[in-house]
């Protein structure tokens, strides 16, 4: 299989009072297409920052983020957004759904940036729903939903749009047990039934069972 | 969904706070457009004036009469083409708060200089021709329900005693500023009373009304009529109409200004308000805007969302002040003595400013925390504790 993710020696650091605070040094990393790829690491090890390059929403401090053919680290903030919108769907560990909007409309918020018809965007609105489990919760506003229920609005808002990547930081972080098992079997299923490359955040190793790939990150370095 | 949806539940999300802000938004429209109303009504006397028209009184003061002998030499001056007078009378008319222009005229001629009061033929030439009658304006005529026949007592003040006028003239406006609330009646007849009764005081006028064939030539005509009374006991200064009527609202300038600033000042304030209510929101949404931003939102889109929750808010608060105002305009105009604001109407300019202003509360409101969000990296939006 062909890589789809191409991390090359990336480095990352953040600035506090005048100090440069090393996050990566000199990441390699190649996720191949189809894999459900698990990055995992104690707190601070930089697990989510490299998460967030790879998903374009940080910058490196240096090196290349290829994704297919495209080099991310070069794309401005606007042509980013657009990158993300068509490539990458989200799946945060506090769902991060709106709470104004129903479950229906949570999901389809990906859609507001694309110009399908009405009639598509509700098509595409309740196959994710289907996928994930909630066609009789769609009308649903999240303080109306369990953590889990939640989780799988998240995950139907992050796969609405067929992204060529699934980003997940720490998706079962915030859920009991039966819940966060829940999740990770539709994580499974969306890898393996509708060949979805995965890329996962966790420090749980149950969590990380289910990936058929991990590596470890351990104060900025890939071990 | 549309970004419309969107926008309405997000500005919509703290009901009561949005309800409080609009309200707000909504109290400062009124305050503004009472404010303006009262301002605009305060100028209607300068908009009526007519550019063809000057006014003499007396150099030192308008309190002081000039002699009636004037007119007939005013009137000799090129291109002068017609002069009348008035005296301000007063008087109580059923009590002292019922205060409306009461005027002795040149019957004769004051219909010809101000062809804006709409009198018929058959009321003027009755006018005219009885001594003791009186015209009313259509408003005055309606308040206190009178009607051609009608006897309005007046009890004088300077000029003392009892007097009696019979209506024999209702007029009307023809234009929208033209005052109808003033009372006119014959000055041969207060002055053939006071040759008999105080003789001193007859054969006086309160100020003449000339009217000119060129407006052009203003300048030059009042500097003629001056100079003719020069050095006389009762020289004269004469300017044009509107000049007149501003000299009438400088001693009330600094009120009138003092209300033009306050009606742009609760503006301001309600501007704050919205501005901290708008920061308020988009603070506690930090995260979500990072969300959206990483789904692949725009700026332009973060813009539209926030400066349209924010217009949202200021357009509803806004009409709903401004369909408030045309009641309230009302109900205060019924309240306000009618000679005192002769014309009390929201003008079209009151309501332009007035949307002009809450549109401008919602724009200007939203830009700093437009800023924020698209100031704000994704990454440090998903730190954001509220």
């Amino acid at each position: 299989m062909p890589a789809i993710i191409q991390v090359k020696n990336i480095s990352k650091s953040y600035t506090r009072d005048s100090f440069a605070i090393p996050v990566l040094n000199d990441i390699a990393l190649d996720i191949e297409e189809g894999e459900f790829f698990c990055l995992m690491g104690p707190s601070g090890s930089g697990k989510t920052t490299l998460l967030n390059l790879i998903a374009g929403i940080d910058k490196p401090t240096s090196g290349n983020i290829f994704i297919k053919d495209t080099d991310i680290t070069l794309l401005n903030e606007s042509s980013l957004a657009k990158w993300r919108a068509s490539n990458i769907g989200f799946v945060f560990q506090f769902y991060n759904l709106i709470p104004v909007l129903t479950a229906y409309e949570n999901i389809e918020l990906p859609l507001m940036l694309t110009h399908l018809s009405k009639a598509e965007k509700k098509e595409h609105v309740e196959a994710a729903l289907n996928v994930v489990g909630l066609t009789d919760r769609m009308f649903h506003y999240p303080k109306q939903l369990s953590g889990g229920q939640e989780q799988r609005v998240a995950i139907a808002r992050a796969i609405v749009t067929d992204p060529l990547i699934l980003v997940a930081d720490e998706p079962t972080g915030d859920l009991d047990k039966n819940s966060a098992a829940e999740i990770l079997v539709l994580l499974d299923r969306l890898n393996k039934e509708f060949k979805k490359t995965i890329l996962m955040v966790t420090h749980d190793p149950h969590a990380a069972e289910k990936a058929s790939k991990i590596r470890h990150l351990d104060k900025g370095d890939l071990i | 969904m549309k970004i419309f949806k969107l926008i309405f539940k997000n500005a919509f999300r703290h009901k009561l706070r949005a309800f409080l802000t609009i309200l707000g938004i909504a109290i400062a429209v009124i305050a503004f457009g009472v404010l303006r109303t009262v301002v605009t009504a305060w100028y209607v006397g300068v908009e009526a004036t007519s550019a063809n028209r000057l006014v003499t009184r007396q150099a030192v003061s308008f309190i002081f009469p000039l002699p009636f002998t004037y007119r007939d030499k005013i009137q000799q001056i090129p291109g002068v083409s017609q002069v009348t007078f008035a005296t301000w009378f007063q008087g109580v008319y059923i009590d002292k708060n019922q205060f409306f222009a009461r005027f002795a005229c040149d019957a004769e001629t004051m219909f010809d200089v101000y062809p804006e009061f709409l009198l018929s033929k058959k009321e003027l030439e009755t006018f005219k021709r009885e001594q003791n009658s009186c015209v009313v304006g259509e408003d005055i005529a309606k308040q206190y329900k009178l009607k051609i026949g009608d006897v309005m007592p007046i009890e004088g003040d300077i000029y003392p005693g009892k007097w009696e006028f019979v209506i024999r003239g209702i007029y009307k406006p023809r234009d929208k500023t033209t005052d109808a609330t003033q009372m006119m009646f014959h000055w041969n007849y207060v002055n053939e009373r006071l040759k008999k009764e105080t003789p001193e005081r007859a054969g006086e006028v309160g100020w003449y009304i000339v009217k000119i064939k060129d407006p052009s030539q203003s300048g030059n005509i009042s500097k003629q009529i001056d100079d003719l009374f020069k050095n006389s006991n009762a020289e004269t200064k004469t300017e044009s109409e509107r000049a007149f009527a501003q000299s009438f609202l400088a001693s009330t300038s600094a009120i009138i200004t003092a209300m033009n600033i306050l009606s742009f000042v609760i503006i301001g304030i309600i501007l704050l308000v919205l501005g901290n209510t708008m920061i308020m929101s988009a603070r506690e949404r930090t995260r979500e805007y990072a969300v959206m931003k990483t789904i692949g939102f725009s700026g332009s889109h973060l813009i539209g969302l926030i400066m349209g929750e924010s217009l949202v808010i200021s357009i509803i608060g806004g009409a709903l002040g401004l369909t408030l105002t045309f009641p309230l305009i009302q109900g205060l105009e019924q309240v306000i003595p009618k000679g005192f604001f002769p014309v009390f109407e929201i003008e079209p300019i009151t309501i332009v400013l007035a949307a002009a202003a809450a549109l401008s509360i919602g724009i200007l409101s939203s830009l700093s925390p437009i800023q924020r969000a698209l100031k704000m990296k994704i990454v440090e939006g998903f730190r954001f504790v509220g």
